[in-house]
């Protein structure tokens, strides 16, 4: 995962301003208001300009298949592969517009996604926006589970251990936070599963989407994730901890436990803030995997088969609203970050 | 806190001896290695042999990772299979890494436009998790090995793409290249000679641990049935094999995973320690 993540934004080095709260009695004057709509036009317009190159690149796909679309459909919905004759095909390719100039596809195609078609299931006949909206909301349910899960077990990891004087202490945070990081969803999946499951029979084997059969895979996407924004909080964590303004709130007399939670995590949380909209996405194809393990309805177990039945619109239809859904939350996170940021606004 | 002098560091002596965290990744990464290279040397049995009265058998002495249900010896397999993991891992790398030098060459060097392209290009296969790219590719073209690399390949290729052309923009402004153009070198020669080697240097360590993150991502395809097909010992594939069986042979699902996590964790660590090393902060 590393390869690909953004790295985080570099945050200029914590100034005092923060902390001591000096914004001028007026933040959200005119001029700074003009600003900042400016930024979120900018952000928005730019967001939709990537959507718009995601769509074409999932278009492109489909369009460049190898073989021919109409029979791969045709002989999919009978669960044949033999050769179709010009007869058969013809129906399919007016139905669907295959043999359309390529330029009227696409702007068919991205015509339809404004108005959410994602296009129909080669194997289901069902339109695929249907497809996923109806195996949506236990994958939702486990990746904000994931999210969630993550964010404290990092927070309370980094805010116990960092910065403290015994070596061993913060060895053993550091230590844990790469460990968690490198290990792949399907192998903690399946070591939690023989373990708690199988073993201590604390949580079903297999049990659907009660809540004790969601723990294990929350768990199991969470604790990579956790690892991931740990170390990133961890080292902002540890420069913060060496501010003037630290120091100061120390010598006023606040105590160890009330600097951590109060000043120094305010600006040790940013970059993991950051990575949060990456992280979405990320957590969604981690459950395509997870979901595999514990045999959990879901997105992820519609893309598999689909890929499996190489139903096309399908794959292209998750893969886009994944994008879709990744690029909204970076918008919103970067819009976040400018809140709690005041640095940003001007 | 701890009490820090004041008095100028003495210039520590480079290390002679490596640490313990480089020695024992290092002799991980040599067996993984030698595994892949010579697999005969560590489990000279044959990993498809079939023996159904051994089948699913706990590890012991005699088989030290267990059995699978048709009796053949984990171990065997594990160890045959770390030829096909590693060179999905280091195909992919490698298709990655030549579609990023490409792109981060073309952007750095070609002109404003061009960087414009491919700036877009890589903001926007930064909206595709890689995993979804890589599937939506299998889709597309059928599972098969070479789809696995290819996948894996391009779904990490725009990460390399924007370091490199961040490096090659940076280097761009080097004295010696200022130089070696005001000396009259052809901007071919100037670009092979000078840019090249100063921009991909930086690349050593993050490709180090692209390996790790390739041979991960791959076999996490491989273990959702796509790409390499049931026999084989791929490590990916020895996971899908076993999942049936997790409730009664944990092994056949800990023990390949096991050896992943083992090779991701060394090269990992040695592509840090390569990284500190290069970044001078060697301790």
């Amino acid at each position: 995962m590393s390869a690909t993540a953004p790295t985080t934004t570099p945050v200029a080095p914590p100034t005092e301003a923060l902390a001591v709260d000096a914004s001028p009695a007026n933040p959200w004057g005119r001029a700074r208001l003009l600003v900042a709509l400016r930024r979120v036009v900018g952000r928005v317009v730019a967001a939709v300009l990537v959507l718009l190159g995601a769509a074409t690149v999932v278009f492109l796909a489909q369009t460049l298949l190898p073989g021919d679309r109409a029979t791969l459909l045709l002989n999919l919905r009978s669960g044949e592969a033999v050769e179709r004759t010009a007869a058969e095909l013809a129906p399919i390719n007016e139905q669907y517009g295959f043999d359309d100039p390529l330029a009227v596809q696409y702007a068919t195609y991205v015509g339809g996604l404004l108005r959410g078609d994602l296009g129909v299931s080669y194997q289901r006949h069902a339109p695929v926006a249907e497809v996923i909206g109806g195996q949506l909301w236990p994958t939702a349910q486990l990746a904000l589970g994931a999210l969630a899960a993550a964010w404290v077990l990092a927070l309370v990891s980094v805010v116990v251990t960092a910065g403290r004087r015994s070596r061993a202490v913060t060895a053993a945070g550091s230590g844990a936070e790469a460990l968690a990081a490198s290990v792949p969803h399907y192998w903690l999946g399946v070591i939690l599963l023989v373990v708690l499951a199988v073993n201590l029979q604390w949580f079903p084997v297999m049990g659907g989407t009660s809540p004790a059969a969601t723990v294990l895979p929350v768990l199991t996407l969470a604790v990579p994730l956790a690892g991931f924004l740990g170390q990133a909080t961890r080292d902002e964590f540890d420069r913060v901890l060496e501010q003037p303004f630290v120091t100061s709130a120390r010598a006023r007399g606040m105590g160890d436990t009330g600097v951590r939670l109060r000043h120094v995590l305010r600006h040790a949380v940013l970059p993991a803030i950051t990575l949060s909209g990456w992280a979405l996405g990320a957590l969604l194809s981690g459950a395509v995997i997870v979901e595999s393990v514990f045999s959990r309805p879901g997105l992820g177990q519609v893309l598999v088969a689909a890929v499996d039945a190489r139903d096309v619109p399908v794959v292209a239809g998750v893969v886009m609203f994944v994008a879709a859904v990744y690029v909204v939350a970076n918008v919103l996170v970067d819009l976040a970050y400018t809140l709690v940021d005041p640095r940003r606004r001007s | 806190m701890t009490t820090q002098t004041h008095a100028p560091a003495a210039r520590r002596a480079p290390r002679l001896v490596p640490s313990l965290g480089v020695v024992v990744p290092a002799t991980l990464v040599g067996a993984f290695v030698l595994a892949a290279v010579a697999p005969s040397v560590l489990a000279p049995g044959d990993p498809t042999a079939i023996d159904l009265e051994a089948a699913f058998l706990p590890p012991s002495t005699e088989h030290l990772l267990g059995t699978d249900q048709s009796g053949r010896d984990l171990w065997t397999r594990v160890v045959h299979g770390t030829r096909h993991s590693l060179l999905i891992g280091l195909g992919a790398t490698g298709v990655a890494l030549a579609i990023a030098a490409v792109l981060g060459f073309a952007a750095g060097l070609g002109g404003r436009l061009v960087d414009r392209v491919v700036g877009s290009l890589i903001e926007v296969s930064f909206a595709f998790p890689t995993m979804l790219l890589a599937l939506l590719l299998v889709a597309v073209r059928g599972p098969s090995p070479s789809t696995l690399v290819l996948a894996v390949g391009i779904g990490s290729a725009p990460g390399y793409a924007r370091m490199i052309r961040g490096q090659v923009l940076a280097v761009r402004q080097e004295a010696y290249v200022e130089a070696a153009l005001a000396l009259g070198h052809r901007r071919r020669d100037v670009v092979v000679r000078h840019v090249l080697p100063n921009a991909m240097r930086p690349l050593v360590a993050v490709v180090t641990l692209g390996i790790s993150q390739s041979v991960v991502w791959a076999s996490g395809l491989a273990f959702l049935g796509m790409g390499v097909a049931p026999p084989s010992p791929e490590w990916g594939a020895l996971l899908e094999a076993g999942r049936t069986y997790v409730t009664f042979a944990w092994w056949l699902e800990v023990m390949p995973g096991l050896a992943i996590v083992l090779l991701a964790v060394s090269v990992t660590a040695l592509g840090r320690a390569a990284q500190r090393r290069l970044e001078g902060t060697d301790r």
